[in-house]
């Protein structure tokens, strides 16, 4: 049975497919679905072909300012939690002092804890110190959750560095500052942006942590939520889909890049 | 918690000794305090305190008119569990076996991406990575459509008769996937996948193809090479797979909220409730304990039993 043994050589490769086809089943329904007119409020039966959507992606109330202000709020937390996060990162690997146990431990926590626990304790913080919640409450929230993951993406760049580069450039007269740009950052720049790429898109995607302090603030993931409950309109799929193919793009882009650079190396 | 750090190998190496011996100044020492110190004070005030308030608030009694005051009233939790005990364990339930379908489905794929894929590797670890920066909420909604009443997957599923069978169980209903169990675990498989696909594939990826020619030439059957090389060479993928996919899953809400019915509540829907609209702030406190604790506790006894120490 020829068929058989080669369905037997292949059979993980099938199952990766598989795999793969649920993963993107979604993308492609949400993005068959941007090209429909719907009858009624819920776009989950398709009725007939439609660019209505494509033509006016912000011809419904509050969408694009949701948009505008997810995007405002991940580009703020981005900066902040890498900022920060690339400060710890450098601390936790190139220094010893004590105390690291215990910070490596408030920094993996955040990681382990369920976020519906983060967003309730956060909340009893902001309620009894009488904060109002809004734009702020949510982006502390966001550096925050997001901080961990940037120390984690960075620490593992720092950690496979070669500490002699940098002894190599102070043994040519750098001065510490002049070696940290000049060499330290540079090396580490992959980790920090993989942490900075990783903090946006979380905070940009983050639905429980901002439904807890978000007051009546309407971020992009809120208001797709709310129009689950009140009838969703094809221009969630218009956006879901020019998100997915902004994506796919940036990263093949941002691959190919390294691509290159690494065969120019090569030459 | 087991994280720990930098194989020290690499720090401790012998360095050259600096001609001077001169200890180093007090303003050098106290750099890693000052790189440390803004992050850290953000984790602790915003990470940490707000832990300690949700404590406070747990054994507090009152209500939201008259306020709330501190009465050590322990018997909130007591009541927290009596009354949403069905939650918890649907929560754990649907939350591991979510892991396992993401572990049993993931695995494949990271293996292709790692071993197989050759040129394609890139494109399929983008399609892998690209969920990431796509509304979850709106993908998650999307599985309505998919899983519609009378839609293509029911149909298929009914003439071959799985839902006789998922019914029979209690997995779903006899002619419907939406609104059951096993809407929500899809779903639940569906959002956690990459957090499963990812550390798998750079574990696998780590693997030396050499070892496999090896056990080949000891005449390992390929299933006796994966049972005997490949796997646990993976297991801190693995392990650290199974926890990123795990916890998360056991205080979601959206998926039980927008796949399933009143009978598929986990209990981070019954906290979101309790905090924001009943506002009955200690019941949901207590409750939130519980779900850390019991999350931490597993999270233990996990890393402890699995024997993989570098996590982090």
């Amino acid at each position: 049975m020829p068929v058989l043994r080669w369905l037997r050589r292949n059979l993980i490769v099938i199952a990766g497919l598989l795999t793969l086809a649920y993963m993107i089943l979604p993308n492609i329904v949400v993005m068959v679905f941007s090209f429909n007119k719907p009858n009624g409020r819920f776009n989950y039966a398709w009725q007939r072909f439609s660019l209505d959507a494509w033509k006016d992606p912000c011809g419904v109330a509050d969408l694009c300012g949701s948009l505008s202000l997810s995007l405002q709020i991940a580009a703020w937390a981005t900066v902040g939690a890498t900022v920060l996060g690339t400060m710890i990162a450098f601390a936790l690997v190139r220094y010893r002092f004590r105390a690291r146990g215990a910070i490596n431990s408030l920094i993996f926590l955040p990681m382990a804890m369920p976020e519906v626990v983060m967003a309730a304790s956060l909340l009893t913080l902001f309620l009894n110190m009488g904060a109002e919640l809004g734009f702020w409450t949510v982006l502390i929230a966001h550096i925050m959750f997001c901080l961990s993951f940037v120390v984690t993406a960075v620490k593992a760049r720092v950690m496979s560095m070669d500490p002699r580069l940098e002894e190599a450039a102070r043994d040519l007269y750098a001065g510490p500052v002049q070696t940290f740009v000049r060499v330290t950052l540079p090396i580490a720049a992959p980790g920090i942006a993989a942490g900075a790429l990783l903090a946006f898109a979380l905070s940009f995607d983050d639905f429980i942590i901002t439904n807890f302090n978000a007051g009546s603030t309407v971020t992009f993931p809120m208001f797709v939520w709310g129009s689950a409950q009140r009838g969703t309109p094809v221009q969630i799929n218009v956006i879901g889909t020019a998100m997915f193919v902004i994506a796919v793009l940036v990263v093949l882009a941002g691959q190919l890049v390294a691509n290159r650079r690494k065969n120019s190396a090569k030459n | 918690m087991s994280v720990t750090d930098a194989p020290p190998a690499k720090t401790a190496e012998p360095q050259p000794r600096k001609p001077s011996v001169r200890k180093p100044s007090t303003r050098r020492r106290l750099v890693p305090y000052w790189l440390l110190l803004p992050g850290i004070l953000w984790l602790v005030v915003f990470f940490a305190l707000p832990l300690v308030y949700q404590a406070s608030t747990s054994v507090q009694t009152g209500s939201l008119e008259k306020g709330f005051e501190v009465t050590w009233h322990f018997a909130t939790y007591w009541d927290a569990l009596r009354d949403y005990y069905p939650q918890f364990i649907r929560s754990l339930l649907y939350a591991g076996t979510a892991t396992i379908l993401c572990l049993l489905l993931g695995y494949p794929l990271a293996y292709l991406i790692a071993f197989k894929a050759g040129r394609w590797r890139n494109l399929v670890l983008v399609l892998v990575i690209a969920p990431f920066f796509t509304s979850f909420l709106i993908r998650t909604l999307a599985w309505k459509t998919i899983l519609a009443d009378g839609g293509a997957v029911v149909d298929v599923l009914n003439t071959l008769h799985v839902l006789d069978v998922t019914s029979w169980l209690g997995w779903t209903e006899s002619n419907r996937v939406l609104a059951t169990p096993m809407a929500v675990v899809c779903g639940l498989t569906y959002n956690f996948l990459p957090f499963m696909i990812l550390p798998l594939y750079t574990s696998l990826e780590r693997i030396d193809g050499r070892l496999h020619e090896a056990a080949g030439d000891l005449y390992a059957t390929p299933a006796t090479t994966f049972r005997k090389v490949t796997f646990p060479l993976s297991m801190p993928g693995v392990v650290s797979g199974t926890l990123l996919t795990f916890i998360p899953a056991s205080g979601d809400y959206v998926n039980a909220e927008l796949l399933g019915s009143t009978d598929t509540k986990m209990v981070g829907s019954v906290i979101q409730t309790q905090f924001l609209r009943v506002l009955d702030y200690p019941t949901a406190a207590a409750l939130s304990f519980i779900l850390m604790a019991i999350v931490l506790l597993m999270v233990t006894v996990y890393i402890r039993r699995s024997g993989t120490e570098d996590l982090v």
